[in-house]
């Protein structure tokens, strides 16, 4: 669905997000919806400023000795009897799993909602080696009919309306009465709930990502409103989890703290309805739970970013709070951004695992508003880390050339007072002159970006400093 | 060299670290064997009645149900009472849980099946490990006393929980869950339930019941 | 912090910004006499630009190269005030990252940050100031520019400074901490996402229907005065210095400059 970034074109998918009106609606939701109730539930708790920096300074800990937390976290799971398999790279996690599936004969496998999935592109790779996968989160079995990527890390579908949902029922649940109302969107939950039923108790197979995975007891750990990761986990035979290195987290009390800011950001609950903690396969004695229990973990690229700039960003814990609050992405929507990762939090970790050569516009594409790192729960300095971007980019010569010359050109007089005062006084006379009819441009050469859409504000002519030194002059 | 190697020799590479260091060794061995508890919400760090009070506000929250009754004997018919008023069926489903087998299910006319859910059931009752009443979260440990399926497939899900196993924390709890499995076991399912199934992927809408139950009613029992 | 010989008034150096120096000269005017009104000596030191543009671009050698002039201009005075929370930002949280791995500059830029502040905020908590002598009529809406927002806690001031304006009536709009959409070179670079944000800002800027819209950076008054007047709105924009300093005379930021008061 996703394997070829269009992030190089974000400039293109922007314009046409721009101009796509039931995107626009869709995405008012997010502005409005996110927003109000992140803060309303933040205000409810007075530690939760503190509980903030807890999660990011555990997250710094746990980094700062992720070989060692792995390692602890790998034998716990082995004595819980179930199967770690390590992955460097996307198709090496394919594999894996899809090695697990066909071992295992499965037809049907079911999953939960998992970015990592996506990252890796693994419904295609199910697909091919002849399984049918399930998406069975709300948001991304809709998405999955229409066969798009998520638009957003924990509401994929956000940018769908309830019409657009009822035609995509309507075209793939043909073996229902064509006459069913489905004009409520409580009715289209309902149908996806009896289709999914089915799928759910045919699976042989189910796939869930991880919000954490625990050193001290092996433990992986999922998050959910719906209970769809549940029901994919315990009721086929084999349980895959899909989790990259980050993920890990030192102990039962490290998570509770993460988990404390986590429902907050991401959707303005104080917790989501289903927390789930597994450790190993079925026990003695148990009548349900599944019989295998595997553990496919990722790196793919992660490694290369520790001790980097960009290690931060590895503290992220997939809350969305950077998108929700995003003027970029409240204008442009997920898919613009061309990849899995869409918002700041895509700006700047894209970049780190497609390359910044396909994703060097994400990092340049923000106002540097600082709302994101205003909100994020584990304090990641993202306009920080999307200025190293541009660092990065400016070094290496990907910035666009006429952004360098028109640069080079202001820091030339800028590192020059003298010259600059002198050539800026006459230019800012020259142009007041001409706006002083109407005070404005309405069009100015080579300010196209702006004078498009605004006009810009004509100078008052002459500059501070020039008329501050005429005053000192009239008074001594 | 294998994948595994690979992994950590890169891990290692990047942190300008061997794996052998010694302090680094006993600062992840301390804080695994000690689990600081971090920064433990004021909210929840009462006892007593208060304590319920907040358990059953904050649940309440959520969008759960709650019935309080006085003690295991009474449970049954708080539960025929629930499922009349509720216009469901007298028909349930439970685990092996001794507790739930100490309760006179006979005195009611509920009919009463037993073991894990298949997908056909509407009502199941199983008993909490513990409430938590910091968010009203109920905690349910896997095992054959309570099926982890009943806590998913059926449209209602009845939980039962003990007032003297609501903490404030969910520290507390994994203390408790320590002392009764040992450090570093677990269950092999630990739920936190906080509410009913819902989902807001249709334009933003709250509906609930996505695949999980769309009620969830608690039958906190004692004082 | 360093703390001013109480026995004489506060030096402080007026950093105009390049925006206000090149385009609005007369904030750079208000903010001198706020400041004089206030009991300080003020000077302005030769000056260009903080190197934000620089910066945020990803040009780590000129920005340092404009921040090392701009230190050796400004470290002498005992505060360093400037019109907008942006470049004061840029100074105050910024300038110590740009030299912490050079021991000797790194000292004098922690040294500047420290003294350096966006103008309300240097007059509500340095030096105490709570009302000013100004008379404006009408109804404004201020609108929270990021950099001072975030970097450095600009809310209450202004609005505290506003309050005392005599005739003037403050009215929030929605959103008035959401970004305006500028971002410097962002609005030429992604115009038409600028747009997209500069128009929803405009929106709610409207449903306020204040007479006047008001904020502590030129960039971003200039680009929703921009966005307005494209819309044909006859909302005033002006900078919150002009405002507090009752230098409310001169034409509004896009207006003709023949042209007096639109009321
Ligand atoms: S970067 Fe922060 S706010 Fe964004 S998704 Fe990650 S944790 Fe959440």
């Amino acid at each position: 669905m996703t394997a070829h970034p269009t992030s190089p074109y974000f400039k293109e998918n922007a314009h046409e997000a721009l101009k796509d009106e039931q995107l626009q609606m869709a995405l008012s939701n997010v502005r409005q919806g996110f927003i109000d109730k992140r803060a309303a539930v933040a205000a409810k708790l007075p530690e939760f400023e503190a509980l903030r920096d807890s999660a990011r300074d555990i997250k710094n800990h746990t980094l700062a000795n992720l070989d060692l937390y792995l390692e602890k976290w790998e034998n716990k799971v082995h004595d819980a009897g179930g199967h770690v398999h390590w992955a460097r790279t996307a198709e090496e996690a394919r594999q894996a799993i899809v090695d697990i599936c066909r071992k295992a004969g499965a037809k049907t496998v079911t999953k939960g909602k998992s970015m990592i999935s996506e990252e890796i592109n693994l419904n295609a790779a199910i697909e091919a080696a002849g399984m049918t996968p399930v998406e069975t989160d709300l948001g991304e079995y809709i998405i999955q009919l229409r066969n798009e990527a998520p638009s957003h890390i924990i509401a994929p579908a956000v940018h769908l309306n309830a019409t657009q949902v009822e035609s995509d029922f309507r075209r793939v649940h043909t073996h229902l009465d064509p006459n069913r109302d489905l004009s409520e969107p409580v009715q289209l939950l309902t149908e996806a709930r009896q289709v999914l039923r089915e799928k759910f108790l045919a699976a042989d197979v189910g796939i869930t990502g991880a919000n954490f995975l625990i050193a001290e007891t092996g433990t992986s750990v999922i998050v959910t409103n719906e209970g769809n990761g549940d029901l994919t986990q315990i009721l086929p035979k084999i349980h895959i989890v899909i989790a990259s290195i980050e993920k890990l987290v030192p102990t039962l009390d490290d998570v509770s703290q993460i988990l404390r800011v986590l429902a907050r950001s991401a959707t303005g609950q104080e917790m989501s309805v289903y927390t789930t903690f597994s450790t190993g396969p079925r026990r003695p004695g148990d009548v349900d739970g599944p019989e295998e229990y595997h553990v496919v973990v990722l790196d793919n690229g992660r490694s290369a970013m520790l001790g980097t700039s960009f290690q931060d960003m590895l503290r992220c814990i997939r809350c969305g709070a950077c998108m929700n609050h995003c003027p970029v992405y409240h204008a442009v929507g997920g898919h613009a951004y061309g990849w899995v990762y869409p918002g700041p939090m895509g700006a700047v970790l894209s970049p780190s695992l497609i390359g910044v050569d396909k994703a060097g516009h994400l990092p340049n594409a923000s106002t540097f508003c600082g709302r994101c790192e205003s909100v994020c729960p584990v304090r990641i300095p993202l306009p920080k880390m999307m200025r190293h971007w541009r660092e990065q980019e400016f070094e290496r010569h990907l910035t666009p050339a006429t952004v360098r010359s028109g640069l080079g050109v202001w820091a030339f007089f800028a590192k020059r007072p003298t010259l600059y005062r002198f050539a800026s006084n006459l230019g800012m006379k020259a142009l007041a002159f001409f706006g002083r009819d109407k005070g404005k441009f309405t069009s100015l050469p080579f300010a196209g970006g702006w004078t498009d859409y605004r006009d810009f504000p004509a100078p008052q002519g002459g500059t501070f400093q020039d008329q501050w030194k005429a005053r000192k002059g009239a008074k001594s | 060299m294998s994948a595994r190697e690979e992994i950590f020799g890169a891990v290692r590479r990047s942190l300008g670290v061997t794996g052998q260091e010694q302090p680094r060794r006993e600062a992840v061995n301390e804080r695994i064997a000690k689990a600081p508890r971090g920064i433990v919400p004021e909210r929840g760090q009462l006892s007593g009645e208060a304590l319920l009070a907040l358990f059953e506000e904050q649940a309440k929250a959520t969008l759960a149900t709650i019935d309080r009754v006085k003690d295991r004997a009474a449970v049954p018919d708080a539960i025929a009472d629930f499922l009349r008023r509720t216009n469901l069926p007298a028909r349930l489903r439970m685990g092996a849980d001794p507790r739930l087998g100490e309760m006179p299910w006979d005195k009611t006319a509920l009919e009463v099946s037993h073991g894990k859910s298949d997908g056909g059931d509407l009502v199941a009752v199983n008993h909490a490990f513990a409430g938590v009443a910091e968010t009203g979260t109920l905690i349910l440990t896997s095992g054959p006393d309570n099926p982890t399926t009943l806590n998913f497939l059926p449209d209602y899900a009845i939980v039962i929980v003990d007032a003297k196993d609501v903490r404030g924390s969910y520290e507390d709890v994994w203390q408790r869950i320590r002392d009764r499995d040992g450090k570093g076991h677990m269950p092999r399912t630990v739920n936190w339930i906080t509410g009913p199934s819902r989902s807001g992927d249709i334009e933003q809408k709250l509906l609930l019941g996505a695949h999980g139950p769309r009620s969830v009613h608690i039958v906190l029992v004692g004082e | 912090m360093a703390a001013p010989n109480s026995s004489r008034p506060p030096r402080v150096a007026l950093f105009a910004t390049c925006l206000v120096d090149l385009m609005r000269p007369s904030i750079g005017m208000a903010t001198a006499k706020l400041l004089e009104d206030a009991g300080c000596v003020v000077e302005v030191p030769s000056q260009t630009c903080c190197g934000q543009p620089a910066f945020n671009s990803g040009d780590r050698d000129t920005a340092r190269a404009l921040a090392e002039q701009m230190i050796a201009a400004f470290e002498g005075y005992d505060y360093i005030v400037a019109p907008s929370g942006s470049c004061a930002g840029q100074v105050r949280k910024h300038y110590p990252e740009l030299f912490k791995h050079d021991p000797n500059l790194a000292r004098r830029a922690d040294a500047l940050a420290e003294k350096t502040y966006e103008l309300t905020s240097f007059l509500v908590d340095v030096l105490g100031v709570r009302k000013v002598a100004a008379s404006v009529a009408g109804t404004a809406t201020y609108h929270d520019s990021c950099s001072g927002l975030r970097e450095l806690s600009v809310k209450k001031q202004p609005r505290l400074l506003l309050q005392s304006v005599d005739g003037l009536s403050l009215t929030e709009m929605n959103e008035n901490e959401v970004c305006c959409g500028f971002g410097g070179t962002f609005a030429v670079k992604y115009g038409e996402i600028s747009d997209s944000i500069v128009t929803k800002k405009a929106e709610n800027i409207e449903a306020a229907e204040p007479d006047m819209l008001l904020a502590g950076d030129l960039g971003c008054l200039m680009n929703m005065a921009g966005k307005l007047s494209r819309m044909g709105s006859t909302i005033e924009v002006r900078h919150v210095a002009e405002v507090l300093a009752g230098m409310t005379d001169l034409p509004p930021i896009g207006a003709p400059s023949g042209q007096e008061k639109a009321r």
